[in-house]
């Protein structure tokens, strides 16, 4: 059981937390201009930071204990390749969801 | 040129986010039926996902909380998943920054993976936009989504593990972020990153509290940026 002081203590530490790491650049820099070097960096976070975010979960899926799944590497694969080639990602991400649940249903 | 207005930004954007509802609502609802094994009522869940909205380090802080790992670790740990925010919030700053201060505000504490990812595509793509579409559309991206993040904790929190939570979709996260990853790879600069941070991800994902990430991100970043010095800038 978890306490209820730590509790709070969690929700309102990360709350806050969480909320001071999102504004510290748009509310505290602001209007400012941010030095090129940093700027020809932040460029490439979206491209840096979502792809990290999910490999690890692409290659060892938790739900097979972290085995290696044929059918979800195929189906990040055309989630990807859908995405770069119809820049659309909404199809990208229906594209990617069908073919996890057709392979489900052609390999269990 | 003028921009397409204030209003139909902010709808663009609603419409932009909805897809993302796919994920949203089995993740929240994950999120309640898990707050809800743990001992937690809808009320403290909810004040949750008000509070964080950030699913992984949610997920994170429950999980640690379980396992009576010291308040500091809990803390610590869930926001090094977070820190990523601060990156996006940087990166946001050149087309959000000249809002006035509570504009900021708002968009800071609505600063989400989906919102962000959504949102710097948007802005790199249609450079005519003025602060205040650009605003609209970042809060419209949001405002499809959040209300449900919100609302399906609480689902799960009330209803809890009758839920049968199907395996395949722990996978909807990840396909509905490289969906999102696809049409921003628009130079060898932003496939050199992407292909360093996806490595270093694979490479790196043995170090505690999720810096795997972390490290993985700063050296995409850094891929990105050196092969623009070398190769000049992104069209």
């Amino acid at each position: 059981m978890i306490d209820r002081v730590d509790l709070w203590i969690v929700i309102i530490g990360l709350g806050i937390g969480s909320f001071g790491l999102r504004f510290v650049f748009l509310g505290l820099v602001g209007d400012r201009p941010l030095p090129a070097w940093l700027m020809r960096h932040l460029r490439y976070t979206a491209v840096s930071v979502l792809p990290a975010l999910v490999m690890p979960l692409i290659v060892w899926p938790t739900a097979t204990g972290g085995e290696t799944d044929p059918v979800r590497l195929a189906a990040a694969a055309v989630a990807l390749a859908v995405g770069y080639f119809a820049r659309n990602p909404l199809l990208a991400m229906v594209v990617g969801a069908a073919v996890l649940v057709a392979g489900g249903y052609w390999v269990s | 040129m003028a921009g397409p207005g204030v209003k139909s930004s902010y709808w663009r954007g609603l419409r932009d986010g909805l897809p993302f509802l796919l994920v949203i609502v089995p993740f929240a609802t994950l999120f309640g039926v898990l707050a809800s094994d743990a001992g937690l009522n809808a009320a403290e869940a909810l004040a949750f996902s008000v509070a964080v909205i950030a699913g992984a380090a949610q997920f994170t802080a429950l999980q640690l909380m379980q396992d009576h790992a010291p308040l500091i670790v809990v803390l610590a740990s869930s926001l090094a998943v977070n820190l990523r925010m601060a990156m996006y919030s940087a990166s946001l700053t050149p087309h959000l920054g000249h809002l006035p201060l509570w504009k900021r505000g708002i968009a800071a504490y609505f600063l989400i993976d989906q919102s962000y990812a959504l949102g710097i595509i948007k802005f790199e793509k249609d450079r005519e936009l003025n602060q205040s579409e650009r605003f609209a559309y970042f809060i419209g991206t949001v405002s499809g989504i959040c209300p449900f993040w919100y609302i399906f904790t609480v689902v799960g929190a009330l209803v809890g593990s009758n839920i049968p939570m199907n395996t395949g979709l722990d996978f909807a996260m990840p396909i509905a972020f490289i969906a999102l990853v696809g049409p921003g790879l628009r130079t060898g600069a932003h496939m050199s990153a992407a292909f360093v941070a996806s490595a270093s991800a694979l490479l790196f994902a043995f170090l505690p509290y999720n810096l795997g990430l972390l490290v993985a991100a700063v050296l995409g970043m850094a891929a990105g940026a050196e092969v623009e010095r070398r190769w000049g800038a992104p069209a």
